[in-house]
C-alpha cells in the first residue's frame, strides 16, 4: 500500500515548520525548504512507480470526511490516474528543482537579509496547495487547492512588499483571478444542483447520461468552469495580470507563474473533458480564447524590454497554446505541451533568474548585451530553452508537443485554430530569439559575473537536458483517460507536410529575429523611432492596452460608485441625533463656570422665578 | 405686651437684611466675607420666624429659629474648616481664584 498522503504532507510539514521557525538561520531554512521537496519527490516517484506497475487504474485514498452537510459530505479523498501522475511528477519534479535553485538565487537577492525562511514556507505551502489541487477526487478539495495556490501566489509576488508596486502588483493578481474563481464556485454551484455531488469520477461517469450533446445546463456549466480556467491561467479576458505577476523573486515567477500554478486552468478543463465534450460550443470558446490569446500574447512579448515580462508574455502564448490544444479535442498533446512547457519555461525563468543576478539585479535586455562572451553557461541554457519555446524541428521538446497539437487541431478540422497556432509560431520563435540576441549579441552595456556552485548548475542542468527531444520521450500516460487519438483516419504524408511546415515556420522566425536584431539593429530602430511605427510598438509594449481599458471600464466607474454610496443618507440621519447631544452638551457645559458667585446667583435667580411661579397665577 | 410690632415691618426688615446678605455674597470676593453675609442671610430667615410666630402668637416660630441657629453654627464650623484650608493650599481667600471645577 502506497501513500498518497505523503506526497503533499512533506511540503505541508515543511511550511508549518518555516511558520513557527522564523528564528531560524538561512541554511537552515534552505534545508527544510528544499529537503521536505526531496522527501515528497521520493514519496511521488515510489507511488508512481507503483502507478506505473499497476494496470493503468486509479490509485486513491480516503483521509476522512471533510464535512457533512445536508446530501453533501465530501471525502478528503486523494486520487491519482494519469493526468494527476503527470502532473503531480512535474509539480514536485520540476518544483525540487526550482526549490533547489531558489535556495542560490534568494541568498544572492535577500543579500542577507531577513525573509529566507519566509520565502520557503510560502513555496512549500504552494506546493502542497497545488498538489492538493491536482490530487483531489472532488471538485469542492480542487477548490480548496485551488484558493490555496491562488493565495500563495499573492503572497509571494508581494515578497518584497517594502515596494508598493509590488504590492499593487499581488493586490491585481488577486483580484483578477478571484473574478476568475467567483465564476469556478457559480461552475460547481451549477454541477452539484444537477448532480448532488461533486465527486468528480462519479459527475464525469454520470454527465452523459443526464445532459445530451450541447444541453444548455451542460453548456453553462462548462463556461462558468471555463470563466475559472482563464482567470488562473492568465488566459484573454483576465490575462492581464501575469505580466506584474513578475514583481515577484524569479524562483516564484519560474514556478508559479510558467510551470505549475497557470496550468492549473488547463488541468481543471482537462480533469472535466467529459463535461466540455457535451458543451461543443463551450469547448470551442476554449479554442477561441487560447488562439486569441496567444497572438496577443505573441505579438506583446515582441515589444517588451524587460526579460521577464518576455517570459511572461510568452507563457501566457503557451498556454494558448494549450486552450487551443484542449478547444480542439487534443486533449493529450495539451498535457504533453503543459509538461514539455514546464520544463523549458522553467528552465528559461531561472537561466534568466541567473542572468539577472550576474548583471547586478538588472532586467532591462537592453542594458544587458554581449553576454555570450560572459555567460557562456547562461547562454547555452538560453539557446537551449529558447529552441525549445520556439520549437526548432527534432532537437528540442517543445518541437515535439507543439507539433502535436498543431496536426491535431489541423486534423480534428479546425483550420482557422491551426492558422492561429502557425502565425504564433512564427511569434514564439521572433520574440524568443529577440530577446537571445539582444541580451547576449552586440555591444557590451554592464559587466557580469557568472553564478557558480552546485544548487545554480545541477537544476539548471537536468531542466536543460528535460528540454531536449529527451524530455519528450516521457509521455503522460493519459491515452486511457482521453480515449484514443482523434486524426487517424489522415494520411501519414499530410501529417509530414504539417510538420514540415511548422518547423520550416519556426526557422523562418528564427531567421527573421537574427535579421531584425543580430547586428546593428537600426532598421528596428528606425521603425519605431516614430509615426505608426512607434505607436504600434507601445500599444504592443502596453500589451494591446488591456490594462488602460479595464481602468476605464471597470476600475474607474466602480470608483466612481464607491465615492457615491459613500454618501450615505440613513448613516447621516442617524449621526443627526449625537450631533444634536453634543451641541447641547457644549452648550451647558459652557454654563459651569467654575464661578461660586455666579452659581449663588443662578441659584437665587431660580429659587425667585419659583416661588413667583407658585405666587402671581 | 400689646403694642405688637406690625408683622410688615418686621418682615420687611427681614427681607431687607436678606437682600444685603444676598447682595455681599454675590459682590464680595473674599471668602471671609462671603460665610458674614451667609450668616445674615440665615439670621433675616430666622427674624422672619420669629416675626410670623408673634403675629401668629404660635411657639413654632422660636422653635425653628433654635434650629436655625444649630445649623448656622455647624454651617460655619465647616465654612471656617473649608476658609482655613484655602487659605492653606492657595495663599489666598479670592473664592474666583479656585474656579477649577468649570466645564
Amino acid at each position: 500500500m502506497t501513500s498518497l498522503a505523503l506526497i503533499p504532507l512533506f511540503p505541508l510539514l515543511g511550511a508549518v515548520l518555516l511558520s513557527f521557525g522564523y528564528r531560524l538561520g538561512d541554511r537552515a531554512a534552505v534545508t527544510i525548504g528544499v529537503g521536505s521537496m526531496a522527501l515528497s519527490l521520493l514519496a511521488t516517484a515510489q507511488v508512481l512507480n507503483t502507478f506505473a506497475d499497476g494496470d493503468g487504474g486509479a490509485l486513491s485514498q480516503t483521509l476522512w470526511t471533510w464535512f457533512t452537510v445536508g446530501d453533501l459530505a465530501p471525502d478528503v479523498t486523494l486520487y491519482l490516474d494519469g493526468l494527476t501522475a503527470t502532473m503531480v511528477g512535474v509539480i514536485v519534479g520540476v518544483g525540487f528543482l526550482i526549490h533547489l535553485f531558489a535556495g542560490w538565487y534568494m541568498r544572492h537577492d535577500l543579500e542577507g537579509g531577513p525573509g529566507m525562511t519566509r520565502f520557503f514556507a510560502y513555496m512549500n505551502l504552494f506546493v502542497f496547495s497545488m498538489l492538493v489541487l491536482v490530487l483531489a477526487d472532488n471538485l469542492l478539495l480542487l477548490f480548496l487547492g485551488w484558493e490555496g495556490v491562488g493565495l500563495c501566489s499573492y503572497l509571494l509576488i508581494g515578497f518584497y512588499y517594502k515596494e508598493p508596486a509590488n504590492a499593487w502588483a499581488a493586490f491585481k493578481a488577486f483580484i483578477v483571478t478571484r473574478v476568475g474563481d467567483v465564476f469556478l464556485v457559480l461552475g460547481l454551484f451549477v454541477l452539484f444542483a444537477a448532480f448532488g455531488t461533486l465527486h468528480i469520477p462519479t459527475l464525469l461517469a454520470q454527465a452523459p447520461e443526464v445532459w445530451a450533446e450541447g444541453d444548455a445546463m451542460a453548456t453553462l456549466a462548462a463556461f462558468l468552469l471555463l470563466g475559472g480556467a482563464v482567470g488562473k491561467s492568465a488566459q484573454l479576458p483576465l490575462q492581464t495580470w501575469l505580466a506584474d505577476a513578475m514583481a515577484g523573486p524569479t524562483p516564484v515567477s519560474a514556478l508559479i507563474h510558467a510551470a505549475t500554478m497557470v496550468t492549473a486552468g488547463v488541468y481543471l478543463i482537462a480533469r472535466m473533458h467529459g463535461l466540455f465534450e457535451l458543451a461543443p460550443t463551450a469547448l470551442y470558446a476554449v479554442g477561441i480564447v487560447g488562439a486569441l490569446t496567444l497572438l496577443m500574447a505573441g505579438f506583446a512579448a515582441l515589444a517588451q524590454t524587460d526579460i521577464k515580462r518576455v517570459l511572461a508574455y510568452s507563457t501566457m502564448s503557451q498556454i494558448g497554446y494549450m486552450f487551443l490544444a484542449l478547444g480542439a479535442g487534443a486533449w493529450e498533446a495539451a498535457i504533453f505541451h503543459l509538461m514539455t512547457h514546464a520544463f523549458f519555461k522553467a528552465l528559461l525563468f531561472l537561466a534568466s533568474g541567473s542572468v539577472i543576478i550576474a548583471c547586478h539585479h538588472e532586467q532591462n535586455i537592453f542594458r544587458m548585451g554581449g553576454l555570450a562572451r560572459t555567460l557562456k553557461f547562461d547562454y547555452a541554457l538560453f539557446l537551449i530553452g529558447g529552441a525549445a519555446l520556439a520549437a526548432l524541428p527534432l532537437v528540442t521538446a517543445g518541437f515535439y508537443s507543439k507539433d502535436e497539437i498543431l496536426w491535431l487541431t489541423f486534423a480534428n478540422g479546425y483550420p482557422v485554430l491551426w492558422l492561429a497556432g502557425l502565425a504564433g509560431a512564427l511569434l514564439t520563435s521572433i520574440y524568443t530569439f529577440r530577446m537571445i540576441f539582444i541580451v547576449f549579441h552586440g555591444p557590451a552595456h554592464t559587466e557580469a559575473h557568472p553564478g557558480h556552485g552546485l544548487a545554480h548548475h545541477l537544476p539548471l542542468i537536468l531542466l536543460a537536458i528535460l528540454s531536449t527531444f529527451l524530455g519528450a520521450w516521457i509521455h503522460p500516460p493519459v491515452t486511457d483517460l482521453f480515449g484514443a487519438g482523434h486524426g487517424g483516419e489522415h494520411s501519414h504524408a499530410l501529417k509530414l507536410t504539417i510538420e514540415i511546415l511548422s518547423s520550416v515556420v519556426a526557422i523562418v522566425g528564427v531567421g527573421i529575429a537574427a535579421g531584425l536584431f543580430l547586428g546593428s539593429r537600426e532598421r528596428v530602430a528606425r521603425l519605431v523611432a516614430d509615426g505608426h511605427g512607434a505607436r504600434l510598438w507601445q500599444f504592443w509594449h502596453h500589451a494591446w492596452g488591456f490594462d488602460a481599458l479595464y481602468d476605464r471600464v471597470f476600475v474607474r466607474p466602480y470608483l466612481a460608485l464607491v465615492r457615491l454610496h459613500r454618501i450615505d443618507w440613513i448613516n447621516d440621519t442617524v449621526n443627526l441625533i449625537p450631533a444634536l447631544a453634543l451641541k447641547l452638551n457644549a452648550r451647558l457645559t459652557a454654563t459651569q463656570t467654575g464661578q461660586l458667585r455666579w452659581y449663588a446667583l443662578v441659584l437665587f435667580a431660580a429659587a425667585t422665578a419659583f416661588l413667583l411661579l407658585l405666587l402671581v397665577p | 405686651m400689646d403694642m405688637a410690632l406690625p408683622v410688615e415691618h418686621g418682615m420687611a426688615l427681614a427681607g431687607i437684611l436678606f437682600a444685603l446678605g444676598l447682595v455681599g455674597l454675590v459682590v464680595r470676593r473674599n471668602l471671609l466675607f462671603i460665610l458674614i453675609s451667609l450668616e445674615i442671610m440665615m439670621n433675616a430667615a430666622g427674624l422672619a420666624f420669629v416675626v410670623a410666630g408673634q403675629a401668629w402668637q404660635q411657639p413654632d416660630g422660636q422653635i425653628m429659629y433654635i434650629f436655625v441657629l444649630t445649623l448656622a453654627a455647624a454651617e460655619v464650623s465647616i465654612g471656617l474648616g473649608l476658609l482655613l484650608q484655602m487659605r492653606r493650599t492657595y495663599r489666598t481667600l479670592d473664592i474666583d481664584a479656585v474656579a477649577g471645577m468649570k466645564g
